[in-house]
């Protein structure tokens, strides 16, 4: 364990020191391997659920608040799209094909995969300080001045120094902290809420959200919030140098030789 | 190789070893224990799986929420269907006092009954949410016979795992587990909103699974076999529905 302790100032000592004279190879870890592991298997899942949870939603582009909704009651809204269902008066004289069947499949695999890879990513961030130490903000960062230097900072768009490789900023650790502890748990849960066994054993999680169109309603929300995060994320990405932080999610090596000393 | 890399290697190669060995063990409990659905084969096997074997674990036994009077979706939603086959037209245009259901397989006595047969068990309704997959929802009453009470008047043998059911539409047929098939609100349904059932609705016969979504409630049902096992059925998928893409267990 003793290299894996190291994303935030990593000594040096604790790095394996192979005989080689390859450099790169002396600079420690930016990323643990379980979070780079697990970064990249939720990417896929998100994306596998992103895709078919669209699929779905095409077959009945309407929502509804409470209990029950059909093409006979009033919705909440709508999706001014093509529907996969001839039932849907979506007002395109055509209907898509039908790709709901693989589509569920996909997506409660998807689910499954993702649930327990963010599990694990869970216990780990608990019991080995990662949580502490790179999630959560430093004491001196949690004043009103502190975030909005940070937002001011951000909004300049410059591409942050190499020092910021090191670890997470305060806006990023909220960001980060947000999607995992709100926004996930949220999505799970509205999600389970629309399953009809589940809520039979468990009828509170759909009747504290109002009705199982509500959850879906709620569920399409927070899949939109999610969605949000990943384009902003993306967009950071790009702004810090996208090839130096992608391969470091990758193989765990940052772009820049030597880390600074991280606060 | 270092001693660290050598550790690591053993050590890796032990974990590897016991999480294989591991998944074996689980793989053999969860098919001892009927945890495995029919369509478990395939990419979405695993899905389908983790799915079935919590929603057993957790829910074998639970009651699908039920809603009160005032809930009642008016008026309820008949979804599009494919077009009747003409022997449903001939019994619809005599009052489906022809209509049988015959039941079969690993039962004591093979039977058949009218629908004044069967409604003459003691009747029984919910007032529960039918749930398509594609999104919508109603609400109804449903009235009918508990499909237990056929089951028991029939005599159902101790090793039936699974109750096939067959609509008049003969590419429409599904099966659930005896966990579903025992449940006291797994009916079959005749009636709904206090009036026969209707046509639209599955009249005059429908199965009615509330704690699984709306396809698995096959409307127009004939025929029912008991059986220990869904590999003859079909594709042995477990029903119609993942031949046609979609999950067999659709509690999700």
């Amino acid at each position: 364990m003793a290299e894996l302790e190291s994303v935030g100032a990593p000594l040096a000592a604790s790095v394996p020191a192979p005989a080689s004279s390859v450099p790169a190879a002396t600079i420690p870890s930016r990323h643990f391997l379980l979070v780079r592991v697990t970064h990249w298997i939720t990417t896929f899942c998100f994306l596998a659920l992103l895709v078919t949870g669209t699929e779905i939603v095409i077959s009945h582009p309407r929502f509804y608040w409470g209990e029950t909704g059909n093409v006979l009651t009033t919705p909440l809204f709508k999706l001014h799209i093509p529907s996969s269902r001839a039932l849907v008066p979506s007002g395109y004289g055509y209907v898509l094909p039908d790709q709901n069947g693989w589509s569920r499949y996909l997506h409660f695999q998807s689910a499954w995969i993702v649930v327990l890879t963010g599990l694990l990513y869970v216990l780990y961030a608990f019991f080995t300080g990662h949580l502490r130490k790179n999630l959560l903000p430093a004491k001196s960062d949690l004043s009103l001045r502190a975030f909005w230097t940070a937002i001011a900072k951000n909004l300049r768009f410059r591409r942050p120094p190499a020092a910021e490789a090191w670890s997470y900023n305060l806006l990023q650790r909220l960001a980060y902290l947000f999607v995992i502890f709100v926004l996930f748990p949220l999505v799970i849960w509205t999600g389970l809420a629309m399953s009809p066994a589940f809520v039979s054993a468990f009828p509170v999680a759909v009747n504290s959200l109002g009705g199982q169109q509500s959850a879906r309603t709620l569920h399409f929300f927070v899949s939109l919030a999610l969605v949000l995060f990943l384009l902003v994320h993306v967009a950071m990405v790009f702004l810090a140098g996208f090839w130096s932080r992608t391969r470091a999610m990758i193989t765990g090596r940052a772009a820049t030789t030597t880390p600074t000393e991280h606060p | 190789m270092n001693n660290l890399s050598r550790r690591k290697l053993i050590g890796t190669g032990l974990a590897a070893t016991a999480g294989a060995a591991g998944l074996g063990v689980a793989a053999r409990l969860a098919q001892k224990y009927g945890l495995v659905p029919p369509d478990h084969g395939g990419i979405f096997g695993l899905g389908e799986t983790l799915t079935y074997a919590s929603q057993r674990l957790l829910t074998s036994h639970s009651l699908a929420r039920e809603f009160s009077h005032s809930q009642i979706s008016k008026p309820p939603l008949a979804n599009e269907m494919a077009p009747l086959p003409d022997v449903f037209k001939r019994l619809q245009a005599g009052g489906f006092a022809d209509w049988r259901l015959s039941i079969d397989g690993l039962v004591d006595r093979p039977a058949s009954f009218s629908l004044a047969q069967l409604k003459s068990y003691p009747s029984r309704s919910h007032i529960t949410m039918i749930q398509c997959e594609e999104g919508w929802s109603y609400i109804a009453e449903w009235i009918g016979v508990p499909l237990h009470h056929v089951l028991d008047a029939v005599g159902v043998q101790p090793h039936a795992r699974y109750v096939v059911y067959f609509s008049i539409d003969k590419y429409w047929w599904d099966s659930i587990d005896m966990a579903d098939a025992a449940h006291p609100q797994t009916f079959l349904a005749y009636g709904m909103n206090g009036d026969e059932l209707p046509v639209g609705n599955g009249g005059p016969l429908r199965m009615r699974v509330p704690r699984q979504l709306g396809y698995k409630n096959v409307k127009f049902i004939t025929h029912l076999t008991v059986t220990d096992s869904l590999k003859r059925f079909g594709k042995g998928l477990g029903s119609a529905s993942p031949e046609s893409g979609y999950a067999w267990y659709a509690g999700i």
